[in-house]
């Protein structure tokens, strides 16, 4: 702090005294306590997965960055990030392109669209939908949504094959697709409900503009209401996808996993970095156990890579946001 | 382009709240009509039903005819929207589109209502628009710039060039000025003088020095005591409401012996 030090000797009434201010000092020092704490957590957990991953890596005999197999016990030790990295963007990518557009679709008719008395209980319902457990999404994925969802894959592969990404050549719906699909049911909530909170504060002065202008309901929306929203919704998707990457119960359940690139979504390969640890964990040697710490050092540095982005993409077109953000 | 209102039997309602009670008023083509009165007496309810804004408030409603050029603007048969579309609002507070810049900000009504067509055609237009809002010296080199980044007399402004660029036959304004400077209450002022040459213009205003200087004929709404409907008690010349008029409440209001 360079903050002045008030001359004792002096005793202008200006000047604060012993008396005055204790509420702000504590405050202040609380405020600043929780700051620094956070910080210092955060670089604990880098310190910790740095060092403990970096002498894994140092005992891999393949390149950490692009070897596809996950085997630390084998002899030497063959273990990369290069197929589980590419899994869990993969996946998260799915989960996003499905939950955002239902997302933004049913914030919007909550504070749009539905009348009070459906909207406050729908309102209840996606709020209610977050707090559900993940494993109990991943639970549900394998009984009731992978047999439910292999009609789907069969139809897709069918029809869409002759595209790269629906080439379906393995049998069974434990796949990417599925993983991607329980990922979004369960980031949709937590889009929906902080999307439709920031489409709740859209002054009503830009929403009157755009209806006195003979702009339709979805016109106004897309003239004030989008726009206003923008923001919020990307970091409401950044918070979702922050859930999806590094979601590990239900994925682990519902993919059956091989570690491989692969864009084959509708084959039952690929795999996550967070699931890779959930399923190799209980079995792991100590060497192994610091081989996956080292991928949860890459997961890490995938999470700060995407909330950075988000950051900027809001940044980005801050003087056009008015008093968005 | 422009266009005549009759207003008859107009009530408006806020739920089961009566706002305004049985008015009656005609308003003539190319000119510029004051509504004057205090605070909750319902001029602008009255103005927000001229262009059917008073609805989109949940649970209000309108009773009785306001005829465009002798069609009802509250028939069955008639879109909301595109009566919108035909008369023009400029609200208390600049509210330009703050996403926006200054030129989409214009161009936004060309493009809801599918008239835009050519790039040069809309240049023209909006060109043509800032220009009869007297903002087209102050903004041409920066039409790319945020809309929310102009001063509050220029935003105005700027609203009222969005207003205009779709050609309306009835310009409504809700205290255009309350929220400006004196300086670009004297823009605005002067804009409104030239816009009547072209436009049917309804203004409510606080102001009622405003109200004199700017308008051809006014109107005084009034409201008994609190909670009660508002109503117009007397509407004529602007020099005669404010020199002689017949009511009493009238002559007391703009003397300034209340409100």
């Amino acid at each position: 702090m360079s903050r002045a030090r008030p001359d004792t000797k002096t005793t202008s009434p200006l000047r604060s005294g012993s008396s005055t201010g204790a509420g702000d000092r504590v405050f202040r020092g609380l405020s600043r306590g929780a700051g620094i704490a956070l910080l210092g957590i955060m670089a604990a957990i880098a310190a910790f997965l740095l060092i403990r991953g970096l002498s894994a890596i140092q005992g891999d005999s393949a390149n950490f960055l692009t070897e596809q197999r996950w085997a630390p016990k084998d002899d030497p030790p063959t273990f990369g990030i290069a197929a589980i990295a590419f899994g869990t963007v993969l996946s998260s990518l799915i989960a996003m392109a499905l939950a955002v557009p239902v997302a933004v679709g049913v914030a919007l008719f909550i504070s749009h669209y539905a009348p009070r008395r459906i909207a406050i209980p729908l309102g209840y319902v996606i709020d209610l939908l977050a707090a559900v457990p993940s494993v109990v999404y991943g639970l549900w994925g394998i009984r009731f949504l992978v047999p439910r969802l292999e009609p789907l894959h069969q139809w897709l592969g069918a029809h869409l094959g002759f595209i790269p990404l629906f080439e379906k050549s393995a049998a069974g719906s434990r796949t990417m697709l599925t993983a991607g699909v329980v990922l979004a049911i369960m980031i949709l909530p937590i889009i929906a409900a902080v999307s439709r909170e920031v489409f709740l504060q859209v002054p009503r002065d830009h929403e009157e503009a755009a209806l006195a202008l003979g702009a339709t309901r979805w016109e106004m929306i897309r003239a004030a209401v989008l726009p206003f929203g923008r923001p919020g919704v990307i970091s409401a998707a950044m918070l979702g996808l922050g859930r999806a990457l590094g979601e590990t119960v239900a994925v682990a359940m519902v993919l059956s996993p091989r570690n491989v690139i692969s864009l084959h979504i509708l084959n039952p390969e690929g795999n996550t970095i967070a699931a890779n640890i959930a399923n190799s964990f209980g079995e792991a040697d100590d060497f192994a156990r610091d081989a996956l710490i080292a991928s949860g050092l890459v997961l890490f540095v995938i999470t700060l890579i995407v909330n950075a982005s988000a950051r900027l993409i809001v940044a980005r077109r801050r003087e056009f946001a008015g008093a968005a953000i | 382009m422009a266009k005549r209102i009759d207003v008859s039997g107009l009530a408006a309602y806020y739920g089961n709240t009566p706002a305004l009670r049985d008015v009656n008023m005609s308003i003539e083509a190319r000119s510029v009509t004051a509504l004057i009165g205090p605070s909750g007496c319902g001029k602008s309810t009255f103005l927000r039903t001229l262009n059917r804004m008073h609805e989109v408030v949940p649970g209000a409603r309108v009773e009785g005819k306001v005829m465009l050029d002798g069609e009802n603007l509250y028939s069955p048969g008639i879109d909301p929207v595109f009566v919108r579309r035909a008369i023009g609002m400029v609200f208390q507070r600049p509210n330009p589109f703050p996403t926006m810049s200054i030129y989409d900000n214009v161009a936004a009504g060309l493009r809801l209502n599918g008239l835009a067509k050519k790039r040069s055609q809309l240049d023209d237009v909006v060109e043509r628009s800032l220009r009869s809002a007297n903002l087209w010296d102050e903004v041409k080199g920066r039409l790319r710039r945020p809309g929310a980044g102009l001063s509050g007399g220029q935003q105005q402004r700027l609203c009222i060039a969005r207003a205009i660029a779709v050609e309306p036959q009835v310009l409504l304004m809700d205290e255009p000025c309350s929220a400006l400077d004196p300086i670009s209450t004297l823009a605005v002022e002067d804009l409104i003088a030239e816009l009547k040459t072209r436009y049917t213009i309804v203004i409510v205003t606080h102001n009622m020095q405003q109200a004199a200087r700017v308008s051809d004929v006014t109107g005084f709404f009034n409201v008994e005591s609190h909670g009660e409907p508002g109503k117009l008690v007397e509407m004529g010349d602007t020099s005669k409401i404010f020199t002689k008029p017949d009511e009493k409440a009238t002559e007391d209001y703009v003397t300034g012996r209340f409100g």
